[in-house]
């Protein structure tokens, strides 16, 4: 399936907008998508290795928090969308 | 708000405002009461920036009765990209004048309300009190916390629009059946992973197109016409020129509007983002160089290494003839650079060279130091030729 790289985030997947990955699972995706890309692992993990606070995953139109989280079953024609907060064009 | 009878009174349209408005009042979804409506409604504009001018512009335009503006900023000239409310001539001029002329030129039968001042914890809660619906086009996340939390603790509605190079969101938070920007992200980013300038930039055009989505939610809330963004998050991605929608759902255990909420009053959101204490330590430590030092040392040909940290699309703007790895390739690329010479690391302002001389420093370079305010204090203080950016 497809997992969409939201902007300020492209810079840690080689300017990628989309990288596909095989999975059965939300969390397993993020794996996949980690694995190829290990930058990105620290935007999207906190230490503990849990899913920061500020990025929002989603399947489709859904968040993962009112499905089964990390552990939502995925499909191959799923989207599976990552949405970070952003503040505006600031410019420090 | 105003009583039933005194609103219809003070938004009786003149014969003026009849033609003014003809293409509303013609069509039913407006008419006569949808435009008494929007000529009593309160609509306060948190920011005369980027997404601040297409919607006043617009809400004016509208007819909108009365209209807040918040701001504290002066224009400059790289406002002038995206910030059409102000003018080449308004540069150097308090954002909150040239916005009320522009709007007083378009149209005069608005009740402009200026309010020159910073948005804070103490004055949010007097000002929002006023108005019927908040607009939010602020550029940073304290001010974004602090306008969710005001709207939930006052129940006005927060029509939201942010903005990222050629990406955008939107929705309208803290109604009574909807969620809050705090359901959508309880907590924010931690400064040293928001993108920094070296990130950061916006296509001029991007607010434009955020800020009348903006102005159309304002709009329709007042009618009480259409589908509201409420429980939607809007996606807009300029470039491929999509627009994706997500499913919000309000959080049952949102501090700010949830079951067991713990925002009871407005707080320190400075502290809540951790926007102090983070940047003051990282410079105080460092060793700095001033650009008349650096000017002296290049001139007498001492040995000195430039390395811009910058991206190379800012090197082709302007550029110290320094050798070039962006900082986030810097720890790829350490290996390029010799740590028996001395190094002199810049950016545009010090920001990210400061944390490139970190870097080094801790990769075991001795000899590095950071040019303070970076090429842009070069610009200033050294060669008044180079073009700021």
């Amino acid at each position: 399936m497809k997992v969409l790289i939201p902007t300020p985030l492209r810079q840690y997947a080689e300017k990628k907008a989309a990288v596909d990955v095989n999975a059965a699972t939300v969390g397993e995706a993020l794996h996949a998508l980690t694995s190829q890309h290990g930058d990105l692992r620290r935007h999207l993990f906190s230490d503990d290795g849990k899913l920061r606070s500020f990025v929002n995953v989603y399947v489709n139109d859904e968040d993962i928090r009112y499905l089964a989280k990390e552990n939502t079953p995925v499909k191959d024609n799923d989207t599976i969308s990552i949405v970070p907060s952003i503040a505006g064009g600031i410019d420090r | 708000m105003a009583t039933t009878e005194t609103t219809k009174a003070a938004s009786t349209l003149t014969n003026d405002e009849i033609l003014r408005y003809s293409r509303h009042l013609i069509m039913p979804e407006v008419g006569m009461e949808g435009q008494q409506r929007l000529k009593a409604a309160r609509v306060l504009c948190i920011g005369a920036g980027g997404l601040g001018s297409p919607l006043a512009l617009y809400l004016a335009a509208a007819g909108v009765g009365t209209l807040g503006l918040v701001d504290f900023d002066v224009v400059d000239f790289t406002n002038l990209q995206r910030q059409i409310i102000h003018s080449t001539s308004d540069v150097g001029r308090p954002k909150l004048q040239s916005a009320t002329e522009k709007i007083n030129a378009i149209n005069p039968f608005v009740n402009v309300q200026p309010f020159e001042t910073r948005l804070t914890s103490q004055n949010a809660l007097e000002l929002f009190a006023d108005f019927d619906v908040i607009a939010d086009g602020t550029d940073n996340f304290p001010t974004r916390y602090l306008v969710n939390d005001a709207c939930v603790l006052t129940g006005k509605p927060n029509v939201y629009a942010s903005i990222f190079r050629f990406e955008g969101q939107a929705s309208v938070f803290a109604t009574e059946e909807g969620p809050c920007y705090r359901c959508l992200y309880p907590e924010p980013p931690p400064p040293g992973l928001v993108p920094s300038c070296a990130e950061g930039g916006v296509l001029g055009i991007l607010p434009g197109l955020l800020g009348v989505i903006q102005a159309t939610e304002v709009i329709k809330l007042i009618l009480g016409r259409g589908q509201s963004l409420i429980g939607r998050l809007l996606l807009v991605d300029a470039l491929g020129m999509n627009f994706r929608e997500l499913k919000l759902r309000k959080n049952p255990d949102c501090p700010a509007c949830g079951t067991h909420r713990t925002v009871d009053k407005l707080i320190d959101y400075n502290q809540f983002c951790g926007i102090r204490g983070e940047e003051s330590s990282v410079n105080a430590t460092l060793p700095e160089i001033q650009p008349e030092e650096l000017k002296q040392r290049l001139d007498r040909g001492d040995d000195v290494f430039v390395l811009d940290v910058r991206e190379p699309h800012e090197y082709q703007i302007c550029n110290l003839g320094g050798y070039l790895i962006p900082l986030n390739e810097l720890p790829k690329r350490v290996h390029e650079l010799d740590s028996s010479r001395e190094i002199v690391a810049h950016c545009k302002m010090g920001g990210r060279s400061a944390k490139a001389v970190e870097f080094l420093r801790q990769a075991g370079f001795t000899k590095v130091r950071n040019l303070t305010g970076g090429i842009t204090a070069w610009a200033d203080r050294v060669d008044r030729t180079m073009p700021k950016y």
